[in-house]
């Protein structure tokens, strides 16, 4: 059967069902059905997914310009698997969460409905690529929905913050199309596909050109430090739910570049660059986290503690060793569910009081209780507190990268200290102290609120006691992807034997 | 003596061990989940889940004692937690088994006399819910077999403080400092993490079983470093120096709370770590030295802010760090000073747990009032209290026979013989804790009533007086019971090792008569300034001294000046440069490609045309490179 493609149906479909119904609820509704309808078959092909099989699974390859030799190709490794189960999994939740968030809109509530599927259908489309052009197409396209999210459903600044995050993009978005289209005549293969590719390209300069037209794209979309600038503008300005997908999974497909692509076509340039990627990213670690605790608006706070977590993830990325990889792969899903969920929740704050400072609070505990337990929860997470997932990436990512790189691994760990700082202050000028008296008759989370939030914290909870699933599927992928590098982890100083490791 | 294997074990009350941990996070997970629903139960359902959890301590302690001596340390897998890097089991041996005791019997007590103190709260269930939590966090730090899952119930126990001192976090000064407790303990964290990577990077396991019995062969350099990083971790969550300014504001926490976590099981965790990582210490000589010095400097300073304070819950949380000061003192100086560590580490449990909880049915009494100027006399009015309270008095400052006696003169006596130095120091800790807790005796039972007009005192209910009486029990007899025939560092040694020549125990030694002697001193002394004299109501100013001590040594200054105002300007610079600089370098380039700012704002007003013209710009380029790279 071929999953992948059915899966994108499905949600293009949907997209196209929904501008076809008249009502807004119904289109809600529908928009809410088909986005369980892809997890359900998400779910079903994952199943089936075996983690020692092939290094890629659900393959289909069609010619699509014959005389190019670009392909519509498409499967997944462990690493593409993970991510597609985050973004099908985060889509319903959006939906559930965005309810009302599109009624104050420019366009129809429909539109944005099926703007929702219409990207749910890239992301799936970006991360199963392996034809580095479709790989680029989904990587401009899914710009397009996210434009019209942000620029006619997002808030009072939201124009400039559309522009200036599509320049960005776009800016990046060309550099990296220069580098695949020379990639493709240098490597004289006539084909764009990955797997065709990959080796190729033998001169190390070459590479390195090659590496910094993907990597700067990468850089931009994921954000690295000192890239980071259009971040918190889109974040803050996006509606809540548009901002948990920009953040949660768009911003993934740089961290995926790098791991997928930079590495594996252009590996010496990789290590070649590696000193200059671990230095910014843990710049954008104690940077990101430094700028965040002195922020006053709830929604670019979140948005520059992602900065920090996302200086973690290309950090473990290029450490290059098992642990940092597969933990650097589990940080982006863990990731998208714990900053999805502070965004929600901060969303559903910000809808109650209408405004986004964190100043306007205080004391919101004593009133809506289940609203800042689930918020500390959320929090608990960011600032990977053991026993919620991200803690398990964020220590395999600091475990694996120390093994290597000493010194940026512990200053990157300074930025554990932070995380406490940036999400406890803000919990306690918001949840605790005498209660506002603006807040004094704010309702606590509705039915609707709790489903939204109930799977977030349910997955934060499993996957940080039990992230064993996961790592099974991500595991042989970064050992695959970093034997392709040819990089072994490193010995350790007193070898023990350990039974049955 | 080295420690013994561990013996991989199933079956059993030790193989059911994992129940001493999921009875109590159940508890916590139904009260939190439940919501109001719970309300009405939810404290039986703690105490229940609390005493559940004792049972099967105590059931697997009979167990363990079934077996020979050196097949006591039994080794339990639970399940693959990071593939690679940690599986999870539990480690039940006499070390973790003994904590497992300690934590399970106060802790029921505390969520016993809990239900008494708790009970005009309104969200008395949810105090019982973090309690409940705290027990569980507390025995997976102490049973689990490896530094990740160590690490897990570390942090969660400091997740249950945070949650505690701020419980009633509609007060400022409460919230503020259960921010302040998580984030010093983060500093700690940052240490201990580091230590962990050190370890992983060194032997790649993190099974205390693999690390700790190859210690040996890692490089004398590694061991250091492991061990300093370890030590300030144990400093940041036993409050020791130089991390040890969030105990006092810990106090902001209902006063069961400072009794279970902040007195007798959490804040001896970083004992817990020195003792449980040995071999790593015993390689390295500089870090023991290092903790030696910490233990020394934090029983001193603790019992110096211990002599300034009037709020009675400042006063014990200063002495509080004071004996844990005593302990590191003992972890660190290797297996003769192990057994002794943990000792006093359990009777203090005791008698801390018993003279806080005393201290709560005191404040229970006087509508809140932590002031002990405005205490007195209260011995007549609350005799149950007061006699508990006397025997925890009598027990901290090591009164012949009882077990602070016992358990820190040997503390005091294997520092002596290690190190005259820190001996003598410990030794003069001594007298000055015989001095503050004298005080702070005097103040609130003898004397004149110095009470608000609103104070009408009584004697606490039975649910808390109980407690109180089973933990002077306690307090009496438990130092003489582990302490005489060596009778706890034979339990011990299978686990932590013992020294070459077990300790033969002197009554009349001389570093032993003067330690008394130095008490006795401390005590008269207090009795002349406030036990005969009148207490003044008002705080006089005190010498420079007396300031010092007050403001806990200056330490909140210090952390103000070196790292709070620096952060403070920092943060305000770098957001200030990000939207200047970074952002407005980037915001000006795109200004200048697009000719002028004027132009780039009206760029933004026109969505799909300008996404039009941005695609065709693109197109444009992406054709140019086309011919470009086509010509090559």
């Amino acid at each position: 059967m071929p999953w992948l493609s059915t899966l994108m149906g499905v949600s293009v479909l949907g997209a196209l069902g929904v501008t076809l119904v008249r009502n807004d609820k119904l289109a809600k509704q529908f928009t809410l059905v088909v986005s369980l309808i892809v997890l359900a078959l998400t779910v079903a092909m994952a199943v089936q997914f075996s983690p020692n099989g092939d290094k890629f699974q659900f393959a289909e390859t069609y010619d699509w310009i014959p005389a190019f030799g670009v392909h519509y190709g498409v499967a997944v490794d462990g690493i593409a698997l993970v991510l597609i189960l985050l973004s099908v999994i985060l889509v319903p939740i959006v939906v559930l969460a965005s309810w009302h968030d599109a009624e104050a809109g420019k366009r129809s509530v429909r539109t944005y409905f099926s703007l929702l599927l219409v990207l749910e259908a890239m992301m799936i489309g970006v991360f199963a690529a392996t034809d580095v052009f479709l790989f680029y197409v989904f990587f401009e396209a899914m710009l397009i929905p996210m434009y019209f999210m942000i620029g006619s459903y997002g808030g009072a600044q939201r124009s400039y913050a559309a522009v200036k995050f599509l320049l960005y993009s776009l800016f990046g978005g060309l550099l990296m199309l220069v580098a695949v289209i020379a990639l493709y005549s240098i490597a004289g293969k006539g084909t764009f596909m990955f797997s065709d590719l990959v080796g190729t390209i033998q001169d190390v300069t070459t590479q390195k050109w090659l590496f910094l037209g993907f990597f700067i794209a990468f850089a931009i979309k994921a954000p690295l430090w000192p890239f980071h600038t259009w971040l918190p503008d889109a974040a803050a300005q996006a509606p809540a739910g548009a901002a948990v997908l920009l953040v949660g999974v768009l911003d993934k497909v740089g961290t995926y570049g790098m791991l997928r692509f930079c590495l594996e076509l252009f590996p010496d340039a990789a290590k070649f660059f590696t000193p200059l990627v671990i230095t910014l990213s843990v710049i954008g670690i104690v940077y990101g986290a430094i700028v965040a605790i002195g922020q006053t608006d709830m929604k670019r706070l979140i948005a520059y503690t992602s900065v920090s977590h996302f200086g973690f993830i290309a950090m473990g990325v290029f450490a290059m060793t098992t642990s940092a990889g597969s933990g650097a792969t589990l940080y982006m899903v863990n990731h998208g569910f714990s900053t999805g969920a502070l965004f929600l929740i901060a969303g559903f704050l910000i809808y109650r009081r209408g405004s986004h400072f964190i100043a306007d609070y205080g004391g919101v505990q004593k009133v809506a209780p289940i609203l800042a337990g689930t918020f500390l929860v959320a929090g608990l997470s960011s600032l990977s507190l053991p026993g919620l997932s991200t803690f398990v990436s964020e220590f395999m990512v600091l475990t694996g990268t120390y093994q290597r790189y000493v010194v940026p691994a512990v200053i990157a760990t300074v930025g554990v200290i932070l995380a406490a700082i940036y999400i406890l202050w803000m919990y306690q000028r918001t949840m605790n102290g005498p209660t506002a008296e603006s807040v004094k008759s704010l309702p606590d989370l509705n039915a609707r609120e709790k489903w939204v939030v109930a799977p977030l914290v349910a997955l934060l909870l499993v996957f940080g006691l039990y992230p064993k699933p996961l790592l099974d599927v991500i595991n042989p992928a970064v050992k695959d992807t970093l034997s392709s590098v040819s990089v072994t982890d490193p010995k350790p100083a007193v070898p023990v034997a350990q039974e049955g490791q | 003596m080295e420690p013994a294997e561990i013996i991989q074990h199933s079956g059993g009350a030790i193989g059911a061990a994992w129940l001493m941990i999921a009875l109590p996070l159940v508890g916590a997970a139904v009260l939190l989940l439940g919501g109001r629903r719970t309300d009405k139960f939810g404290h039986l359902l703690g105490v229940l889940m609390a005493v559940a959890s004792f049972v099967v301590a105590a059931l697997s302690f009979a167990q363990l004692l079934g077996f020979a001596p050196g097949e006591r340390r039994r080794g339990i897998e639970l399940y693959d937690f990071i593939p690679g890097l940690a599986k999870v089991g539990l480690l039940v041996d006499p070390l973790s088994i003994s904590f497992c005791l300690l934590i399970t019997f106060v802790g029921s007590l505390i969520h016993i006399y809990s239900i008494g103190y708790m009970a005009h709260d309104p969200n008395r269930r949810r105090f019982f819910a973090y309690l409940n939590l705290f027990v569980a966090a507390m025995l997976l730090l102490v049973l689990a077999d490896n530094y990740v899952a160590l690490f897990v119930g570390w942090e969660g126990v400091g997740l249950a403080s945070y949650l505690l001192i701020g419980f009633w976090q509609h007060k400022p000064s409460a919230a503020t400092a259960a921010k302040k407790a998580f984030i010093v303990n983060r500093v700690g964290d940052f240490g201990l993490l580091i230590g962990i990577f050190t370890i992983f990077a060194t032997f790649h396991t993190l099974a205390f079983n693999d690390v700790l019995a190859n210690a040996s062969k890692a490089s004398s350099g590694t061991l250091t470093a492991i061990g300093l990083l370890l030590l300030v971790g144990a400093c940041g969550k036993s409050a020791q120096l130089p991390l040890q300014s969030w105990l006092l504001d810990a106090m902001e926490g209902p006063t069961p709370v400072s009794a279970l976590i902040h007195a007798a099981t959490m804040v001896t965790a970083g004992v817990y770590l020195i003792v449980r990582s040995g071999p790593i210490f015993q390689g390295a000589e500089t870090a023991q030295l290092v903790v030696t010095i910490v233990g020394v400097a934090t029983l001193l300073a603790g019992a110096i802010i211990g002599t300034a304070k009037d709020d009675i819950k400042k006063a014990l949380a200063g002495s509080t760090m004071s004996q844990i000061g005593y302990m590191v003192l003992a972890a660190g100086i290797g297996p003769a000073g192990y057994a002794f560590a943990i000792a006093h580490l359990i009777t203090h449990g005791f008698f801390k747990a018993d003279m806080f909880l005393g201290a709560g049915s005191v404040m229970h009494a006087m509508n809140d009032e932590v002031d002990m100027r405005k205490y007195g006399a209260l011995r007549k009015v609350m005799p149950l209290t007061f006699v508990t309270f006397l025997i925890g008095y009598l027990a901290i400052i090591g009164f012949p026979l009882l077990s602070g006696y016992f358990t820190k003169d040997g503390i005091i006596e294997t520092a002596m013989e290690h190190n005259a130095v820190l001996g003598w120091l410990a030794v003069l800790g001594a007298g000055i804790t015989g001095f503050y807790m004298s005080r702070l005796v005097f103040m609130t039972f003898f004397g004149t009533k110095r009470w608000e007009p609103t104070a009408h005192p009584h004697e606490s209910p039975a649910v808390m007086t109980w407690p109180l009486i089973i933990l002077s029990v306690g307090a009496i007899g438990l130092g003489a019971f582990l302490v005489l025939g060596n009778r706890f560092m034979t339990f011990l040694s299978p686990a932590v090792g013992a020294p070459e020549e077990m300790p033969s125990f002197h009554p009349f030694s001389l570093t032993g008569l003067v330690t008394l002697a130095l008490v006795a001193v401390g005590a008269a002394f207090a009795w002349v300034k406030y036990g005969r004299a009148e207490v003044p109501a008002v705080a006089p100013r005190g010498s420079f001294l007396t300031a010092f001590a007050r403001r806990d040594l200056y330490g909140d200054a210090l952390n103000e000046a070196l790292f709070m105002r620096p952060g403070q300007w920092l943060t305000r610079l770098a957001v200030f440069f990000d939207n200047r600089g970074v952002d407005g370098l980037v915001n000006g380039l795109a200004a200048g490609i697009g000719g002028t700012s004027g132009r780039l704002r009206r760029v933004q007003t026109g969505f799909v045309r300008s996404y039009a013209l941005s695609i065709f710009l693109g197109a444009a380029i992406l054709a140019g490179a086309w011919l470009v790279v086509g010509n090559l």
